[in-house]
């Protein structure tokens, strides 16, 4: 038993040494220690949507943010353009709100999500910090005994700011898009 | 067969009450295909989605695959998606454009928008002394028995005999008048995109919960909440919230009470309409200068009759929900018993600002699309409907609610006073359903 939390705690200091040699990396080489925070946050993002932390997903935005999910993929804004989704954070709000009210009844039934984000590709990167990060993502979802699975490619405007990256856009272009929806889509894939 | 399977369909069908099996029967369900939505006016999309030549879309009209084409003398044609020679779909999209004509890919059959046959690869050496050929009306694609269009909203009936579509529809077509009316040019596009969703119901159930006035401030509740909360914290942020929020908070707001307030009226065919208007005549800039843009157009008279147009909803049966006031539509196709399509489509309405195209687009976004806070638990419950009414544990659906106090006005129904969440409409359907059932032609 000792032996355990002993290794366990010299992991641990591992583990910080590792998170130091990071940061050291970081600021020696900014293109590469990017790279890594950006996976890190997109990955990030990805299990707390999994681990259904709505606040905590709403909180990775910015106050000025937009989800957005258009219909197809020449679309190059959500403005007077249908949009599966076009979320401000006040209708992120709304969303959130809904899926935890006791009466949302499509709710009951047991469902769960799994993401896996990858070929995380920094497009731009400014002076200031921020980001521009392609990548693509596979969700599996369960609903009662139905499986559907969803892929796509993820665009993100993230801000730079001293408690990390936020999101100023997500763009999600899936692409079941345009496939009939078996049911419908609760929250934000 | 069917039919000695099923002897007295009448049967199924009692002024308030419904048979299971009606929901639930596969054979039912063949029969619903062959005599109602194989036979009646079927809608199958508007006339602005098929603009040049060519131009088509894939319609299923019951059983049938169809497609809508614009031909060359400008006719918008309905035929079946069939190649006469092995039966190959010709048109595999949704939608298109085919060119000057139809090519089938297997084996280079082409035939006109009209559905005539063009040409046959080797015609001379391989078909002469057959009994195939030109002259053989066969041998082009087949056509709708019947096609017409009301507003640019394009109906097909399969069917050779029947009422025309203006008989069919009779005060439904309420519902065009009041989407077109309400540009001042007296018409709409529509805006090319399709939102395809699937429910795990039968078709009767979606088109059972459209005119369901008091499902709303139970089914919708949470997000009726979840969006008042929110837009009263807007409000006292700013002073006011967009109307979008007001769309989705309605579902809270509005109580039982509010609905009992509005009225069903009840056609012939199954046509119903709920009345009631979600206050989307507000007095703001925009709308008032939209206001002035249709007084210029019509006159302050019928500017003010259009706008008062006092609907939420209509159904067209047996597969159009319409939101005139919010220039869209959810067209039905049924799948099986157990599995409905539903495609979503919305318009602009012609000359009209911008900010009141983008209050249907809101609604459109917000309600029907795939990511709907509001449909997400009508499916719910249509799927709850559905595993139900396999059980044994009863037989009947009931719509008892408010049955026997429907005011008579001739050649419709009426709900009496407070009484907009009665079961009529279910009534009226199923009457009209269980009419076209048991016609022998």
């Amino acid at each position: 038993m000792a032996r355990k939390i002993l290794k366990k705690s010299a992991a641990k200091k591992v583990a910080a040494k590792r998170s130091a040699a990071g940061k050291v990396v970081a600021r020696a080489s900014n293109g590469q220690g990017s790279q890594h925070a950006v996976e890190q946050f997109l990955y990030r993002q990805a299990e707390i949507l999994d681990a259904k932390r709505w606040q905590d997903y709403i909180d990775l935005f910015t106050d000025d943010a937009m989800y957005w999910m258009p219909p197809e993929p020449s679309h190059t804004t959500w403005d007077g353009m249908p949009a599966i989704f076009a979320e401000d954070k006040n209708l992120m709000n709304v969303r959130m709100r809904r899926v935890m009210h006791p009466d949302a009844w499509s709710q009951r039934p047991l469902w769960g999500t799994n993401h896996v984000v990858g070929n995380v590709i920094i497009e731009k990167e400014a002076a200031n910090g921020d980001v521009m990060v392609r990548s693509r993502f596979h969700m599996l979802e369960v609903r009662r005994d139905d499986v559907r699975h969803f892929a796509g490619r993820y665009l993100h405007h993230l801000k730079k700011t001293k408690d990390g990256y936020r999101i100023k856009l997500q763009r999600v272009d899936m692409t079941n898009a345009q496939a009939a929806y078996d049911y419908v889509l609760q929250v934000w894939v | 067969m069917l039919h000695e399977r099923i002897p007295d369909l009448a049967k199924y069908v009692e002024p308030d009450r419904v048979r299971k099996e009606v929901y639930t029967d596969p054979a039912i369900f063949e029969l619903e295909m062959e005599r109602i939505h194989e036979r009646v006016w079927v809608y199958c999309g508007h006339v602005s989605q098929v603009p040049k030549t060519g131009d088509y879309l894939t319609v299923q009209i019951g059983r049938q695959p169809m497609v809508m084409v614009r031909a060359k003398d400008g006719k918008v044609n309905v035929l079946y998606n069939r190649c006469p020679h092995r039966g190959a779909m010709v048109c595999g999209d949704h939608r298109g454009n085919s060119g000057e004509f139809f090519r089938c890919s297997y084996h280079a059959w082409t035939f006109e928008h009209d559905g005539r046959l063009r040409n046959i690869p080797m015609m001379e050496s391989g078909y002469t002394g057959t009994r195939w050929g030109r002259d053989n009306p066969d041998c082009g694609m087949k056509r709708a028995a019947r096609v017409e269009n009301y507003r640019g909203f394009v109906f097909a009936s399969l069917a050779a005999d029947g009422p025309t579509l203006s008989e069919f529809l009779g005060r439904s077509k309420v519902a065009f008048d009041d989407i077109c009316d309400r540009s001042p040019e007296g018409e709409v596009e529509a805006v090319p995109n399709c939102f395809r969703v699937i429910q795990k119901g039968n078709w009767k159930i979606f088109l059972e919960n459209q005119l369901d006035a008091l499902h709303p401030s139970v089914t919708h509740q949470s997000t009726g909440r979840a969006a008042r909360e929110v837009e009263l914290a807007i409000e006292k942020k700013t002073g006011k919230a967009p109307l979008a929020y007001h769309m989705l908070s309605a579902f809270a707001t509005v109580t039982i009470d509010k609905w009992d307030a509005f009225q069903t009226l009840n056609y012939p065919y199954g046509h119903c309409i709920l009345t009631g208007y979600m206050g989307l005549r507000p007095q703001d800039p925009d709308t008032l200068e939209y206001e002035r843009v249709l007084a210029k157009a019509y006159g302050e008279k019928r500017k003010e009759e259009i706008l008062s147009t006092n609907i939420h909803h209509v159904l067209i049966y047996p597969g159009l929900s319409v939101q005139s006031p919010l220039q869209q539509l959810r067209a039905v196709r049924p799948l099986g018993p157990d599995r409905t399509l539903t495609e979503i489509w919305h318009f602009r309405l012609k000359g009209a600002p911008e900010p009141i195209y983008r209050r249907a687009l809101a609604y459109y976004n917000l309600v029907n699309s795939p990511s709907t806070m509001i449909n997400a638990d009508d499916l719910e419950n249509f799927w709850r409907c559905q595993q139900g009414l396999t059980s044994q544990g009863g037989d009947w659906v009931s719509f008892h609610r408010h049955h026997g106090r429907d005011i008579d006005r001739g050649d419709y129904l009426e709900t009496g006073a407070n009484m907009g969440t009665s079961e009529a409409p279910m009534r009226n359907q199923m009457k009209a359903w269980a009419q076209f059932m048991t016609a022998e032609k």
